[in-house]
């Protein structure tokens, strides 16, 4: 498994993910620089995720939908606060009212990503760590009551499929 | 700094226990404050003893407790918010951990 380590602080709210890839930063950068590739790892399992608007620069924006098994749809944003090319993003990511856009009445999220070699015979090992900070328990529980819960089911049944 | 880690099991049993609509649905209603089973029963077109199942499984991946008060069982989430917190931290980690998968295979693509 490409996951090298989580670490939950359920005082501060935070979820730190550190995961291994054999590949060079540059790439690694590439999988949030093009959001064509960001599509093809972002959704959950079953909720694919296609960003008509990406402006990756600091303050850019985006919009996603992420559309689920029966139709249905979350429309969600980012706002890119610091991108350090290739090697550190800070973005918030918040869930989108009817109309597509953010709005205080729904949960965002703060991510910082760090990316970094890690050495390897030919320097092409990198790791990738994602923190993830919430601002409220609330919030918490609204964005893991959207529609997440039913991924994560769907992604266990992957990773047993992977391993049967 | 608290650092947790579920074993290979209980992420078995939590996930398991979230694998249908129901226990999902009475989920949400626990976290929100106790429920009688009764209560929750009545919200479902099954019987009584399929919803006490159903929580039973919720029960057994530590996602709800149930408490006794006179003739009523009481369902309600984890009272300890911090539980509560860890628990929706690794679901959110489960998601975590499918992106990475997804991103290791589209690299292998390269």
């Amino acid at each position: 498994m490409p996951v090298i380590g989580t670490e939950i602080d359920r005082e501060a709210l935070t979820l730190t993910v550190t995961a291994e890839f054999v590949a060079t930063p540059e790439r690694v950068w590439q999988l949030w620089a093009d959001p064509r590739q960001l599509e093809r790892w972002w959704g959950p399992p079953g909720w694919p995720a296609s960003f008509p608007r990406y402006e990756f620069e600091p303050g850019g924006e985006a919009r996603y939908a992420m559309t689920g098994p029966e139709g249905e749809s979350s429309a969600a944003w980012f706002r890119f606060t610091a991108i350090d090319e290739p090697r550190r993003i800070e973005l918030v990511d918040g869930f989108s009212g009817d109309d597509g856009e953010p709005t205080d009445a729904m949960p965002s999220m703060r991510m910082v990503v760090e990316i970094e070699p890690s050495g390897g015979s030919d320097g092409a090992v990198t790791v990738m760590s994602i923190r993830t900070v919430f601002d409220s328990l609330e919030d918490l529980e609204q964005i893991t009551s959207m529609g997440m819960v039913e991924g994560m089911t769907a992604a266990m049944n992957q990773i047993d499929a992977l391993l049967a | 700094m608290v650092v947790d880690m579920l074993s290979p099991d209980e992420v078995d049993r939590l996930f398991r226990a979230l694998a249908d609509a129901t226990r999902r649905d009475i989920l949400t209603h626990a976290l929100t404050g106790e429920h009688s089973v009764t209560a929750l029963a009545s919200r479902y077109e099954m019987s009584f003893a399929a919803v006490q199942k159903h929580v039973a499984v919720l029960e057994r991946a530590s996602l709800v407790v149930k408490t006794r008060r006179g003739r009523e069982q009481l369902v309600t989430a984890d009272p300890d918010a911090l539980a509560t917190a860890r628990r929706l931290l690794e679901q959110y980690e489960a998601l975590w951990r499918h992106r990475v998968a997804a991103i290791d295979a589209l690299l292998a693509e390269d």
